[in-house]
């Protein structure tokens, strides 16, 4: 079975959660307890409505102020697909969650409320999705029940939304807008009849059809090893393989490798998933890996096929989101984890900061602060084997580790 | 709509999984799997097992034994623990009590559960285990859905839901700073469905208590509680006996049974689908107050 995950946001009252809400109680997701809590709290809130937002804000400080203050993983399924939804804060002030949760999704579901169009976080939000290069856009223009189902202002948005795309979309982008009312649940799971003059298909049609041709997987092929497995027991005495995931691409057994960075030499000679010994691993599957004779390798290096060898870099340029209270500092030094190796790398300069609304660059920056999103040139201390981030994403993005306080202070991806 | 039953077991849930217990043995010093009996924590050590083979899974398991267990749990752990030649470390909230760390609730509504949290902390602290990995996963109850896969507490166990580090795509940090440890939780994205189709695939054991049995139980509250030794009754409430299940496994003070015929996997998973009640639903710890987990989490609970 496929999982599907999808990011969404929206801005204060766009009626996201609601949304989730209706996906979840239109898909039979709800089980009844949690229906009669629904019920209760809703009562106990003065509302004559069973508020469906109240299933995803957890935390006591989101119920008390109405808001969604972190990323909540939400999960339903239908016969053909597990989703996993990833709900995120719309408020500025939390833009490095939205960006933690979409880091993960295929798809991109943005919230437009009917009666305000497109407003300053409707910009952050697709700057966002593009910045992650999320290959499915899904633009849900909510409340059209508040603007009497009008098909002129459902057009005038998808007019507006279509300029912000001629002037940042990237190449492969699907965008598929649907009018929807969430409160009453038109085109989320079904049809209500409101809107006739919208042919195309609901929400939960348009996912369940999404196809993830798993791009990922025609990418170079990159084997970052997290462990190396010794048993040293009698029946497995000279057993040496190395444990990963596969970040992209596909190894075969036979295929002729390379370690990095020691640039030795060798050949795969088992593909191993536990008891099954396999004659290729595709992209996203955890397996061992064991080469013909000994070569040095161990955790952080990476193996790769000797014609596709990533570039090598000690000079990174790339756009950050910067997370942190405290702002990013350049000339500070911090630890930069890709994937799963780690090096001291050294801010050299901040190239500029975007003003993501007007998509304008500020250039005289020496600093950034949290929510900031700019482009940086960063010195590390050992070469880092990368793609560049829109070549190959699973191999392209990186985190920054402030060294005193061990936190994770930026997501970056490289150029 | 109805609901149609999907058996299969999506792949890219394990390959996660294996991936975060690899990072966990890679990045802390010493990691030890939080064991209760239970489903969630039955799939960790199964992940655990294919996730270092042909070596030897390098952690111990950790019990915190309530004393309330159902005895089947501790039958069942101790066979899983022979049969695999695991290490086990228990520890008992009995001797959190004895030595005044801890007091036993009263009343009719007495359990062991938040007492365990004492016990556990201790055993953490004991053992210099930087990572705890547990089987707690999202789709449980709605604090646990904002957790992250490594999840930082401090000397005192506690959460901070508000100052939670940022987690990006498969990129995980296990960095932190002396006195703290980290809440490893690798089935995070399953849901309860996607544990049982595991179990199928694999071909599991689990303990007999998820499958349907005649024991003596009471109604109270509209719910069906086991009836033993450690649960404080009233006059009125006299015990009976029925077939029931149950549907996860805690402590038998705060664990409610459901009715139930289904003596195979594949007729509980049927039920589950069916099921009108969540699975947290039968945790009577959880109906304390709309925000128990979450204060419990704080408090340093798993």
């Amino acid at each position: 079975m496929e999982v599907l995950r999808i990011a969404t946001s929206g801005s204060v009252d766009d009626g996201k959660s609601t949304l989730i809400g209706r996906l979840l109680y239109d898909t039979n997701s709800i089980p009844q307890d949690k229906m009669e809590a629904l019920h209760a709290a809703s009562k106990r809130k003065g509302l004559d409505f069973t508020d469906l937002s109240l299933l995803t804000d957890g935390l006591v400080a989101e119920r008390e102020q109405g808001i969604t203050i972190d990323v909540a993983h939400i999960y339903f399924s239908t016969p053909t697909r597990k989703y996993i939804i990833a709900d995120t804060p719309g408020h500025i002030e939390y833009t490095r969650n939205m960006v933690t949760g979409a880091s993960n999704a295929q798809v991109s579901l943005i919230l437009i409320d009917a009666r305000r169009g497109i407003v300053e976080q409707t910009h952050r939000h697709f700057f966002i999705a593009n910045l992650l290069r999320i290959p499915y856009l899904v633009v849900c223009v909510n409340k059209m029940d508040l603007v009497d189902y009008s098909e002129a202002r459902f057009n005038q948005i998808v007019e507006d939304f279509q300029q912000m795309l001629d002037n940042a979309g990237f190449k492969g982008q699907e965008v598929k807008f649907i009018p929807i009312s969430s409160l009453y649940g038109e085109n989320v799971a079904s049809r209500t009849g409101a809107i006739n003059w919208y042919n195309g298909s609901t929400l939960l049609e348009y996912l369940e059809q999404v196809s993830f041709d798993h791009e990922d997987r025609n990418h170079p092929a990159r084997f970052p090893i997290q462990s190396v497995i010794r048993p040293r027991t009698t029946e497995y005495h000279d057993f040496r393989g190395f444990a990963g995931k596969v970040a992209s691409g596909h190894f075969s057994v036979g295929d002729e490798v390379v370690s990095l960075p020691s640039g030795q030499k060798s050949r795969i000679k088992t593909i191993e998933q536990f008891e099954k010994q396999l004659t290729v691993a595709h992209a996203r599957e955890s397996v061992v890996i064991t080469l013909e004779g000994e070569i040095d390798s161990s955790r952080g290096n990476m193996l790769v096929k000797t014609n596709e060898i990533p570039q090598q870099l000690k000079e990174i340029s790339a756009n950050i989101c910067w997370m942190d209270q405290l702002p990013l500092a350049a000339g500070k030094t911090y630890l930069l984890q890709h994937g799963v190796n780690r090096v001291k790398a050294k801010v050299q300069q901040i190239n500029y900061v975007t003003d993501v609304t007007n998509h304008v660059q500020v250039t005289d920056k020496t600093s950034m602060a949290l929510n900031d999103i700019g482009r940086i040139t960063l010195k590390t201390a050992a070469p880092v084997f990368a793609d560049p981030y829109e070549q190959n994403p699973a191999n392209g993005a990186f985190i920054l580790i402030d060294e005193f306080n061990n936190t994770t202070v930026a997501v970056g991806f490289i150029e | 709509m109805t609901n149609q039953i999907n058996w299969e077991f999506p792949q890219a849930l394990e390959d996660e999984a294996i991936y975060i217990l690899r990072e966990t043995v890679a990045q802390f010093e010493k990691p030890v799997l939080l064991f209760s009996g239970g489903k969630d924590s039955i799939t960790l050590v199964r992940l655990a097992q294919k996730a270092f083979y042909p070596g030897k899974i390098p952690f111990s398991l950790l019990h915190v034994d309530t004393g309330h267990n159902f005895p089947e749990t501790i039958q069942f752990r101790d066979w899983l623990v022979n049969t695999l030649g695991l290490d086990i470390i228990i520890r008992n909230v009995q001797d959190s009590i004895n030595q005044g760390k801890a007091q036993e609730e009263t009343g009719k509504y007495a359990s062991r559960n938040a007492l365990q949290t004492v016990t556990l902390l201790d055993a953490i602290e004991e053992g210099k285990f930087d990572a705890c990995i547990g089987g707690a996963r999202r789709d449980e109850e709605k604090a646990r859905a904002k957790e992250r896969i490594f999840s930082v507490r401090d000397e005192f166990g506690q959460w901070n839901a508000k100052m939670q580090r940022p987690e990006l795509f498969d990129i995980l940090n296990g960095k932190i700073n002396i006195g703290e440890n980290v809440r490893v939780f690798p089935i995070s994205n399953w849901t309860e469905l996607d544990v049982w189709n595991y179990i199928v695939r694999e071909k599991l054991e689990i303990p007999s208590i998820y499958f349907s049995h005649e024991r003596e139980i009471i109604e109270r509250d509209g719910l069906y509680w086991p009836y033993s030794s450690f649960l404080n009754t009233t006059a009125d409430e006299v015990p009976f006996r029925q077939k029931v299940r149950f549907r996860t496994v805690g402590d038998m003070t705060c664990t409610a049974a459901v009715l139930s015929e289904a003596d195979k996997l594949e007729d509980i998973i049927a039920e589950i689908m069916e099921a009108k009640i969540s699975e947290r639903g039968a945790r009577i710890d959880d109906k304390r107050s709309e925000a128990a987990m979450e204060k419990r989490k704080q408090a340093g609970y798993f």
